[in-house]
């Protein structure tokens, strides 16, 4: 398991470490649907839609996995899409949905 | 139209990326309040 | 699908709702979509509202927008307000700021997932009492100034755009500016006392414009209420999501516990049910006949072949209703004018509709003499009627208006 170089720069210099254990926020609640999960920013007013149940799985499944990358990887993402679910994590981070564990 | 992820490799990747999060800001749906 | 798309089929649960706590309220605004002023003695209980909430976590209910009437003048309103945060049902609540002196404005300073949204309809005194009634810009001034002192973070306020107020715009936002809230403006609506104004405070076509070019130029820095999807139309999309919620998204629960597809449509044929009746709101939600209905993919009418349907989605439901004209048709205020044509092509003889849901303090709507409405002319004290609140001002003389400074 390679620790991830930052898939992004936010401008505030925070960068998505998909090497390093994550979670949810607890300012944002998240609750599946049918065709996903709608997600809900307290703070921001911000609705997001995770529109696949694998990223359910991985946001869901990311405090429970010791980086970002296992919790990619216990969720089944297939091998070739895993950088397109990693972006999708640090656009998640960069939105405030999901947080860096400490 | 069909924005395919689970099953073909990503070429376009921010098109991929694009269809696994959609956010939007919403403020009450004509809530009044 | 676009999450719209999801949406438009509506969900297993409302994202948020409005849930008017009360149709009691000390002001009596000429324009209020709920005709309120006087309680409803069928009112929820204490104990009522909260199997509500609880319903609510249940369904997993994101936030309720909180307003009535003044949802502050219910004794057990800051009781509701912590029992549904405690339940991890956020809580936006809406108010004249008749109650939030400092003690509360610290209370909610200190209260998480609440927002404040202080009610403004004029950047003047002038302007703003001239709707809402003779003290009710100081009363929010007041709250706005507590709030501030208090480190309130960002309280809303809330302004209904009328023909009176476009103008001042700029002016609403430099308030907003000076108390660390963030500006918020909404459509007028022919609901409610809304009905008898509309004609004469809608804003003109030209003001529409108006105010599609400053809410573009504004971007996400104002909040609209997701109400000015119809203006889409003029050209890019605004923020949000365009298009109506009602009974898909969200949904009114009214003071007694009727479930209506929208708090701007508070009449029998929007009336999906009763939070009371077996299976509570979520048999209502998931089940009425109304939702279900609301629910199918609209065909979009008459408006079907204009190439701008995708952005404006027929506009306003409420809107056409209270107007006369068919659902499946354009939107009263339809920026390319189809609206006007369809209101000048309606027959004369047919009553427009009216609820008979009026909780209004004055006599009643057919019996009231017109209220002249342009500025400078005096008009009637309609606040000086009996206090639906009497007894909750310091004395038996105190109306409750002003809150006492401390």
């Amino acid at each position: 398991m390679s620790a991830g170089s930052p898939a992004h720069s936010r401008a505030d210099g925070t960068a998505f470490d998909p090497g390093l254990p994550y979670r949810c926020s607890p300012s944002v609640a998240l609750r599946p649907e049918p065709f996903g999960a709608l997600v809900y920013h307290f703070g921001t007013r911000r609705l997001s839609f995770l529109k696949t149940p694998q990223l359910v799985d991985v946001v869901s499944g990311l405090e429970h996995h010791s980086d970002a990358h296992a919790a990619v990887e216990a969720a089944g993402v297939p091998q070739p899409q895993r950088p397109a679910y990693l972006r999708a994590l640090a656009g998640l981070a960069a939105n405030g949905t999901i947080e860096e564990r400490l | 139209m069909a924005p395919t992820s689970e099953t073909q490799p990503a070429p376009e990747e921010p098109v991929v990326e694009e269809t696994l999060v959609e956010e939007v800001s919403i403020d009450g749906m004509c809530g009044v309040y | 699908m676009k999450l719209v798309d999801h949406f438009q089929y509506g969900l297993n649960s409302p994202i948020c709702l409005t849930w008017e706590l009360t149709y009691a309220c000390n002001l009596a605004c000429v324009h209020c979509l709920s005709s309120s002023g006087r309680r409803d003695p069928r009112e929820l209980t204490t104990a009522e509202a909260k199997g509500v909430v609880d319903e609510l976590m249940a369904m997993q209910v994101f936030y309720v927008n909180i307003g009535g009437g003044e949802p502050t003048v219910r004794p057990d309103f800051w009781e509701l307000l912590d029992y549904s945060i405690d339940h991890n049902v956020g809580v936006k609540f809406s108010t004249n700021g008749i109650k939030l002196d400092r003690r509360r404005a610290a209370q909610l300073a200190r209260t998480d997932y609440v927002d404040v949204q202080i009610s403004l309809d004029g950047a003047t005194a002038e302007v703003n009492d001239h709707v809402r009634g003779p003290g009710s810009y100081d009363t929010a001034m007041r709250a706005l100034e507590n709030l501030a002192a208090a480190g309130f973070g960002q309280p809303k306020i809330s302004v209904v755009m009328t023909r009176q107020n476009v103008d001042q715009l700029d002016d609403f936002k430099a308030i907003a500016d000076k108390f660390g809230a963030q500006l918020r403006i909404t459509r007028l609506r022919p609901s409610g006392r809304g009905a008898e104004v509309w004609e004469e405070l809608h804003p003109t076509a030209a003001q529409q414009h108006q105010l599609y070019d400053w809410l573009v130029a504004r971007g996400e820095d104002v909040l609209t209420g997701d109400s000015f999807f119809h203006l889409s139309a003029y050209g890019e999309a605004l923020p949000g999501l365009n298009l109506c919620g009602a009974g898909r998204v969200v949904c009114l629960i009214d003071p007694v516990g009727d479930v209506y597809a929208c708090p701007f449509a508070i009449h029998e044929q929007f009336l999906a049910g009763n939070v009371r009746s077996p299976g509570g709101f979520q048999e209502v939600w998931q089940h009425s006949e109304l939702f279900l209905e609301l629910r199918q993919p609209q065909t979009g009418g008459a408006c079907r072949s204009c190439l701008h349907y995708d952005s404006c989605q027929g506009g306003c439901m409420a809107a056409k209703f209270f107007t006369g004209l068919p659902l499946d048709g354009p939107d009263p205020e339809c920026v390319r004018g189809f609206g006007e044509q369809a209101l000048a092509d309606r027959d004369g003889a047919v009553p427009l509709p009216r609820s008979n849901v009026d909780h209004s303090r004055s006599t009643p709507r057919n019996t009231r003499a017109p209220v002249p409405l342009t500025l400078g002319i005096g008009r009637p004290d309609r606040a000086c009627e009996t206090s639906p609140i009497a007894g909750f001002g310091a004395s038996a003389n105190d109306s409750g208006l002003f809150s006492p400074a401390r």
